[in-house]
């Protein structure tokens, strides 16, 4: 599935998105997944309570099933206006 | 209704004239937001978006206002990319026959949009760049709703 990253979730991991191979059932265990392969994920992934996330361009919950998805991204709290 | 993200600069004059009319229009509320230079360093600003779903998010928020108020239309521009100090943001504006529901409608869009339509920014000064924080007031904006 493609990952997408914004604003500094973005400068943390060090790509906008990416192409991702995983079997995982919710974003929490692709968050997981994430931080277990790289420091930059983790420190991006450190406190999940400080992101937002959007599954298939829709706000999700962290708990949601990845089924079906095909785009996940991963910002923090907006700042529109 | 019209949902409008753009890089390019708006006149928010020009827009509200072209918004306004249509029969039974008796009230046009507009809210422009502009680049604020808190203590006179801001070198700039930088609007970064999610392409698709700014827009889905956006129209969304306007077919909730759409629904809830007795709107004879609305306008949304946002912008995004690098803005100086002092230049307009993003622009709403709301038409209906009585002025409550442009108003309310209005307000409902701005709280709407901060929070939860996909943009962040960022802020250049002397000392650097920083990422904007939401604030838990804009949070806490969505439930009078």
């Amino acid at each position: 599935m493609n990952v997408m990253y914004f604003a500094w979730v973005r400068e943390r991991i060090g790509v906008p998105f990416e192409d991702v191979q995983t079997t995982a059932v919710t974003v929490s265990d692709l968050v997981v997944e994430l931080s277990a392969r790289e420091d930059r994920y983790a420190a991006a992934f450190a406190d999940v309570s400080a992101l937002r996330v959007a599954l298939d361009q829709e706000l999700a919950d962290f708990d949601a099933p990845l089924a079906g998805v095909r785009e996940v991204a991963f910002f923090p709290p907006m700042t529109g206006g | 209704m019209s949902v409008r993200v753009q890089d390019a600069a708006f006149d928010a004059g020009a827009e509200l004239n072209a918004f306004s009319g249509g029969d039974g229009v008796g009230a046009i509320v507009s809210f422009t937001g502009i680049v604020r230079d808190t203590d006179g360093t801001l070198a700039a600003m930088e609007i970064e978006h999610y392409p698709g779903m700014t827009e889905r998010a956006i129209q969304a928020i306007v077919d909730e206002a759409m629904t809830r108020w007795a709107l004879v239309d609305a306008l949304v521009i946002h912008r995004f990319g690098r803005l100086s100090a002092g230049a307009p943001i993003m622009m709403v504006a709301t038409k209906s026959a009585h002025r409550a529901d442009a108003f309310a409608a209005a307000d409902f869009l701005m709280d709407y949009l901060k929070s939860r339509a996909p943009f962040w920014k960022k802020e250049t000064t002397a000392d650097g760049s920083a990422w904007v924080a939401a604030k838990d007031a804009d949070e806490d904006a969505l439930d009078r709703w």
